[in-house]
């Protein structure tokens, strides 16, 4: 125990692991978040398809030679993500399309890489991290985390001043248009959003497991939470506990970022479905 | 001047046209019931007045002060609002969505309002309650709150009693009679024709024939109407 401990205090003294840990939270923060709405709207795989196109834009930045991934993928992204959800208004009626996106852009992906990238030494290796996130404790640049944060933190201002109209459009699209209220600017936005969401918990937990990020705190919220302000806040909480225990338990046991956090999470959601079942 | 007045206004979807040639007007006041089929298009309808839909063609037009955006609506339930974690208070409040354009936050008279018209429905002791835990009867009750907090002109309700019990059925329809008593002018579509015309100032029968007037004309229209929509 106290080794553990000992371990953790090493590590936290450095700048790396605390970085990490900013990071972590904030993106698990607004991914939470976002989470909430796309649960309820029904919206939840979108985000498992989105993070499938990442992983192909990631590999055509690759094939282009650009050093800095980001821009390409947070592009591609967007436009995929405006694409599927912009059109729509209610039901997406292509989750079909959306299943052929998701597989084309994953096997593509990989094929790239497979093609352009022969003399890399650890191919296997780098896309298992692209899609599991990393295995060690994040190494990320300054600029990943100066780009995280602030984008997290704008996501987080984007709920919290539009969290009454955001409440009212996720209950009833209709009756918000019937007030006048732009629904259309609005779902664009959303899109944006999530696409943004998507492409930074990838540095955090892998393009395979940033949907959990996404959609575990919510589901797990409305386990045992009812309206829709104690749903958003448990769920923001949950999110950012888990993520928070997930880092440290990688820390202190060696184990990959991405995958501890889905594990604690799914703790979570059965801690969470026994209380509600009780309650 | 009318509310609400259409004149040759065609309804639809793009380039499927649902009705042609619907003339009425919907003056202050007034207690207008829409009948017709299934499918015959008082949904859509419906949804064009609100400026959900493009008008076609013809023309919407708006009098009395009243815009689109003033209209309180109750939609037929969609399948989403079913499990949506929300307190009753919440799903009311959002009624005064129109008010937040100023401001990102709901003002004290904002929830005065959610208040009083949860008062008004008489459901203030499930104001903390769950939406998704009441009965179908209920739920339409919250619904109507959250539109009289959209709206103190006029209510379009589209089969505000669907899946309600007899009795249910009985106190909506006296609790959209006192809006209408108290001046506020309702649209509501039904299938309940003996309620249209025990209720309704006037009908608007849509379907391969058109009509509309006051109630006491459909009374005498009725039997010539449905005959003639048989032999169509
Ligand atoms: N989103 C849509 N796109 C295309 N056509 C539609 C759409 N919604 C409805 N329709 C068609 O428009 C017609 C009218 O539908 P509408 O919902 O207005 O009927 P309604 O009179 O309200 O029926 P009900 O009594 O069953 O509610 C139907 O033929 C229907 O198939
Ligand atoms: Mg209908």
């Amino acid at each position: 125990m106290t080794a553990m401990f000992d371990k953790l205090t090493q590590y936290l003294a450095f700048d790396f692991t605390k970085n990490a840990l900013i990071v972590g939270v904030l993106i698990a923060l607004c991914s939470s978040l976002l989470g909430v709405i796309l649960v309820l709207k029904r919206y939840s795989f979108i985000g498992d398809g989105l993070s499938h196109v990442a992983f192909g834009s990631l590999a055509i930045a690759g094939v282009l030679n650009f050093t800095n991934e980001m821009p390409t993928i947070l592009i591609i992204t967007i436009f995929a993500s405006i694409l599927l959800l912009g059109g729509t208004k209610k039901k997406l009626s292509g989750d079909a399309s959306l299943a052929i996106i998701s597989v084309a852009s994953l096997g593509l992906g990989y094929l790239l890489m497979n093609i352009f990238a022969r003399n890399r030494p650890n191919l296997s290796g780098d896309v298992c991290t692209v899609l599991f996130g990393s295995t060690s404790i994040l190494t990320l640049s300054k600029s990943d985390v100066i780009i995280s944060s602030v984008l997290s933190v704008l996501v987080v201002l984007f709920f919290v001043f539009f969290y009454n109209r955001i409440f009212a459009i996720t209950f009833d699209e209709d009756f918000s248009r019937s007030c006048g209220v732009k629904v259309k600017l609005y779902n664009y936005s959303v899109a944006v959003i999530i696409a943004v969401i998507v492409v930074l918990s990838m540095n955090l937990v892998g393009s395979l497991l940033s949907s959990a990020l996404i959609i575990f705190p919510a589901l797990t919220a409305m386990r045992v939470f009812k309206t829709f302000k104690s749903v958003t806040i448990a769920a923001a909480l949950i999110s950012v506990f888990t993520a928070t225990l997930g880092i440290l338990a990688a820390i202190v046991f060696g184990t990959p970022v991405g995958s501890t956090i889905v594990a604690v999470e799914t703790v979570g959601f059965l801690i969470f479905t026994v209380i509600g079942a009780i309650a | 001047m009318a509310q609400i007045r259409c004149i040759d206004v065609t309804t639809g979807y793009g380039s499927h046209v649902v009705q042609e040639g619907l003339n009425f007007e919907v003056n202050a006041g007034d207690y207008l019931c829409i009948v017709g089929e299934n499918g015959s298009g008082k949904s859509t309808l419906m949804r064009t007045i609100l400026g959900l839909l493009p008008v076609l063609s013809g023309n919407i037009e708006f009098g009395d002060n009243l815009s689109s955006t003033d209209i309180g609506y109750l939609p037929q339930q969609t399948e989403i609002q079913r499990d949506f974690p929300a307190s009753v208070f919440e799903v009311v409040l959002s009624g005064n969505q129109a008010s937040l354009k100023k401001s990102p936050f709901y003002k004290k008279s904002d929830k005065q309002k959610a208040v009083e018209n949860i008062e008004r429905m008489r459901i203030s002791n499930l104001s903390k309650k769950c939406y998704r835990e009441l009965s179908g009867g209920q739920q339409q009750r919250v619904l109507l709150a959250r539109a009289l907090c959209a709206t103190g002109k006029i209510l379009l309700l589209d089969e505000p009693v669907a899946g309600l019990d007899p009795q249910s059925t009985e106190e909506m329809y006296s609790l959209i009679e006192q809006l209408n008593k108290s001046g506020i002018t309702i649209i509501m579509i039904s299938h309940d024709i003996s309620a249209a015309i025990k209720y309704a100032t006037n009908i608007l029968h849509i379907g391969k024939l058109t009509f509309f007037g006051s109630t006491e004309e459909y009374i005498d229209k009725r039997s010539d109407l449905n005959n003639a929509e048989v032999v169509l």
